[in-house]
């Protein structure tokens, strides 16, 4: 399966982590991920206002490189490119006023009519491969761990573009968990914002969400948080030790991208996870918690 | 808070801006207060949610523009998601917001920042946050 890969800008520097450790589960699941030769920053977050059509010139430009390439399906990992491609791409297709304006305006382009498909990596896990067979694919089952599935926002709002059927009931991170052979963890703010941009102007305020969904997922048992957004995981990770002191009796609790934990139960080397960039506590957890490759 | 309404004070125009810019229709508003209990960030402003979506009904461009809100939103869709009048209040908190940096005004100040934070931050978010707060 050959599949046009969009990075993102974080992916390629902060993000390190969540790119290796997909790429490396990819080459182990038989999908040939292939980087676009030419991209640029989608910008991050989608355009809502109506008169402001110059905000959408970058993600349909992604989207018309994925079209040169000759592709149907453009796979991201971090969730805010997807959603901004995704909302883009449903911009091109619905909207035929708005979609004359941007191609006439980027008259040296083709024409683009949202034929693309933008997938983000846990779609493709689920629609292209199955549960079942990635199941089977497992060589170091994580069973017995307790992990939160963290959807935060743009995976799952709006409605349109959702990665899961029911967005306010999600479970694609839960079947995703379970075929690694992990608990997932039911709890409230599995779905609540971290947040986001805030963490730049209003600091405190970001760190009383992050710990509002770090709190919630102890609660109810989580050993580790699982993401699949750089910023979330910068909030939620990276930022722990600020977060901590916005929640009653908050303990440090480890966070990887779902990336990580899916290279790892696939049996992909620790040095090929980034663990270096995660918190030094998702390391420690790492290390006792997931046993070693069991050698057949 | 005590709002004097004066008719002297009501922009007719202010509303009719918000809804071009938005595409949405503030009057639908009744006032349930979902969008204000779904907001996480409505628990340190005095204008939350429900009571910005009233002063654009009353057209108080003023009082609309002044309240931090639309300043700490992080856009997370919440209050879209659950408003049972099918408003998307996330579009228009970006009115609300375009309409502040249309008079070219910032609302973040990265000098105030550690320089050890913006060695680590990933790039989404000065992306996002510049994309959100900057003229």
């Amino acid at each position: 399966m050959k599949i046009a890969y969009y990075p993102g800008c974080t992916l390629k520097t902060r993000a390190k982590n969540l790119e290796d450790a997909a790429l490396a589960a990819l080459r182990v699941l038989g999908i040939a991920a292939v980087e676009l030769p030419r991209w640029n920053c989608c910008g991050a977050v989608y355009s809502l206002t109506d008169d402001d059509l110059i905000h959408q010139v970058a993600p349909v430009r992604d989207l018309i490189r994925v079209k040169e390439q000759g592709a149907e399906t453009v796979m991201t990992l971090c969730s805010m490119c997807y959603n901004t491609l995704a909302r883009a791409n449903r911009l091109m297709r619905e909207d035929e006023e708005k979609r004359h304006t941007l191609n006439t305006f980027m008259d040296e382009e083709p024409d683009y009519h949202g034929e693309v498909e933008v997938h983000h990596l846990l779609t493709l896990l689920r629609d292209r491969i199955g549960w079942k067979t990635l199941a089977a694919k497992v060589r170091r089952p994580l069973t017995g761990l307790k992990v939160a599935p963290y959807y935060g926002c743009t995976l799952v709002r709006p409605r349109p573009v959702s990665i899961d059927p029911r967005p306010d009931q999600p479970t694609i991170l839960d079947d995703f968990l379970r075929a690694l052979g992990a608990e997932p963890v039911d709890y409230p703010a599995r779905i609540e914002c971290c947040g986001a941009y805030n963490i730049l102007s209003e600091p405190d305020a970001a760190h009383r969400a992050s710990a509002n969904v770090l709190a919630s997922a102890e609660r109810h048992g989580a050993e580790l948080v699982i993401t699949s957004c750089p910023l979330c995981e910068y909030n939620l990770g990276t930022c722990q030790n600020q977060v901590l002191p916005h929640g009653e009796g908050l303990r440090p609790l480890p966070t990887l991208y779902f990336s990580q934990l899916l290279a790892l139960a696939l049996g992909v080397g620790n040095e090929e996870l980034g663990l270096e960039l995660s918190p030094a506590s998702s390391l420690k957890l790492v290390a006792e918690r997931i046993s070693p490759i069991h050698q057949a | 808070m005590t709002l004097f309404i004066d008719d002297r004070r009501i922009d007719c125009d202010f509303k009719e801006k918000i809804r071009e810019l938005s595409g949405q229709n503030v009057a639908l508003c009744m006032q349930c207060g979902t969008c204000t209990a779904s907001c996480p960030m409505s628990a340190d402003t005095e204008v939350v949610p429900r009571k910005l979506m009233q002063l654009i009904q009353l057209g108080l461009r003023e009082e609309v523009l002044e309240a931090p809100l639309a300043w700490v939103c992080a856009s997370c869709h919440t209050c879209m998601a659950r408003c049972p009048r099918g408003i998307d209040i996330t579009r228009v908190m970006e009115a609300v917001r375009q309409l502040g940096l249309r008079e070219n005004v910032d609302h973040v100040n990265l000098s105030a920042l550690p320089a050890e934070q913006l060695r680590d931050l990933p790039q989404i978010a000065f992306v996002s946050c510049f994309r959100k707060l900057t003229a």
